[in-house]
């Protein structure tokens, strides 16, 4: 088992707390001139990204986690699980909706992901910042309105809904920030 | 950029920006023009040292060449009490000092301390000199000064705990839960005395900002080389300031009995034992000097590189710092 002593904390380090996988946010040593050294870290947990703040002596140590990033293709989702492939192995992973979470709603096929492995098995998953997708329900658009203001919701083909301008039409494609979930342009075939 | 693309950027600049390194000229000066204007002798004293202090909190960094092994001083307190034993009268010494294992937001292993000893001088009559260097200090930016607040050791940990500070260790363990976000197996290690420092950790960095705060009445088990009060033995005369949350300064009533002196180095070096630590050569020059008499006289020591930070609003040490060599 790979342990970390304290004097190794510095941000973005993982580790293993109560059973999960954390990292490391930030690290202060804290020590009175005349007194016992302590490691005071903020570190978030990888599964649910809640932030909590830990104390430890000086020279005590934590597992390590055993945590990596990889860029993956997107294959498919069977509803249960969604398919990754490696670019080089082609071996592949199944994320199951815990991993994938909010991802889902942005994932299409052939899109290039930041997988978060703990174990060999995905932990995150992370769209594409911009994620170009197919119109499949809207309002029919307002001809010759272009100028913008006005918005409408749109029904992208992964279910996801973002608010588009009223000249966009369905069987268009947009262009999305995953991040925000907000509507960039319309992309021309 | 040019060559070849491969090159590795080595980042040679100074981490202190031209600001910070010009007021620490500035504040070298003022500091000197202090003392001068007190009558206070600047000395300078090995930086090599062959005993250390067996303190088991401070660790020392060693030297072992072929030609000479010994220590980097982590002070310069034990050759500054030989002068003063040697009839020096009031001295200060401006100068690096090293510590292995301490680096952070506000520890560097190398870094400057300012210290200085004042024979005649009470408690009070320190702290007061203290609140004053600090305020000359501030006001190389500005036209300002922090007003000082006292408060007793017990109080500081009272306002974290909301409680009187127990003597249970495994009430001190569970306050270390409670109050600094310590895992209670974590904690189930600690010693009282770990368990203290945790908490006095945590309550003097929550102290308030604009204020210099001076703790007194430490606990006679966290004396260090302070002396006993004579009219309180459960606790020490010993005092630390606070500019805001940071820690600043140590300062002690000097212990002045060779004999008690002993006494403590012998229970510093079993505490390094006991908790797996080297044993420290010990400092018997020191002992024979306060045999032959060390006059009663307060000392104190004083982060440098924190005081800038103070003085020229830095959040960090390092921006203080020309270079810092070695990082976590």
């Amino acid at each position: 088992m790979a342990t970390y002593s304290t004097q190794e904390f510095k941000s973005g380090l993982k580790i293993i707390l109560d059973g999960d996988p954390y990292t490391i946010v930030e690290n202060e040593f804290v020590k009175p001139g005349k007194g016992q050294a302590f490691s005071r870290v903020r570190v978030r947990n990888l599964k649910t990204g809640r932030t909590v703040e830990k104390t430890f002596k000086s020279g005590d140590s934590v597992e390590a986690a055993d945590i990596f990033e990889q860029t993956m293709q997107y294959l498919y989702t069977d509803g249960e699980f969604w398919h990754f492939m490696h670019p080089e192995t082609f071996e592949q992973h199944a994320a199951d909706a815990a991993a994938v979470g909010e991802a889902a709603k942005w994932l299409k096929e052939e899109d290039d992901c930041l997988i978060m492995l703990w174990n060999g098995a995905p932990l995150t998953v992370e769209p594409p910042n911009f994620s170009e997708l197919k119109i499949t329900e809207t309002d029919p658009g307002v001809r010759g309105d272009t100028s913008g203001g006005g918005t409408k919701p749109a029904t992208l083909e992964t279910g996801a809904v973002v608010k588009v301008p009223l000249f966009v039409n369905e069987g268009e494609i947009v262009k999305v920030d995953t991040r925000s979930g907000e509507y960039v342009s319309r992309v021309k075939d | 950029m040019t060559g070849s693309g491969a090159a590795v950027e080595l980042r040679w600049q100074p981490d202190a920006a031209p600001r910070a390194l010009r007021l620490r000229a500035d504040l070298n000066a003022a500091i000197r023009q202090f003392f001068a204007e007190r009558g206070v002798m600047e000395v300078e004293t090995p930086l090599l040292q062959g005993a250390a202090n067996p303190d088991p909190a401070i660790e020392p960094l060693r030297v072992n060449s072929e030609a000479l092994a010994g220590f980097l001083r982590t002070s310069p307190e034990f050759p500054l009490k030989r002068l003063l034993c040697a009839d020096s009268g009031p001295i200060y010494e401006l100068g690096r000092v090293f510590r292995a294992g301490e680096t952070g937001r506000h520890h560097n292993p190398e870094f400057t301390m300012l210290e200085w000893y004042r024979p005649g001088f009470g408690l009070d009559d320190l702290i007061d000199e203290v609140a004053e260097l600090i305020n000359t200090a501030l006001r190389l930016t500005g036209d300002r000064t922090l007003p000082v607040v006292r408060t007793r050791y017990a109080s500081l940990l009272e306002d974290l705990l909301r409680s009187t500070v127990p003597t249970d260790i495994a009430e001190l363990r569970q306050a270390c839960v409670t109050f600094a976000s310590m895992d209670a197996s974590t904690a189930a290690v600690l010693s009282s005395d770990e368990c203290l420092d945790l908490l006095f950790a945590v309550a003097g960095a929550a102290l308030p900002t604009a204020q210099l705060t001076f703790v007194t009445h430490f606990p006679a088990a966290q004396a260090a080389l302070a002396r006993i009060d004579p009219d309180d033995p459960s606790v020490a005369l010993r005092f630390e300031a606070f500019a805001g949350g940071m820690e600043l300064a140590n300062g002690y009533d000097e212990l002045r009995s060779a004999t008690e002196l002993a006494e403590r180095f012998a229970a510093d070096n079993r505490r390094r034992e006991s908790a797996g630590l080297r044993t420290l050569p010990l400092d018997h020059k020191l002992i024979a000097a306060q045999r032959e008499g060390l006059p009663a006289c307060c000392g104190v020591s004083v982060g440098v590189d924190r005081l800038l930070m103070l003085v020229g609003d830095y959040d960090r040490l390092r921006d203080v710092l020309s270079f810092t060599e070695f990082e976590s």
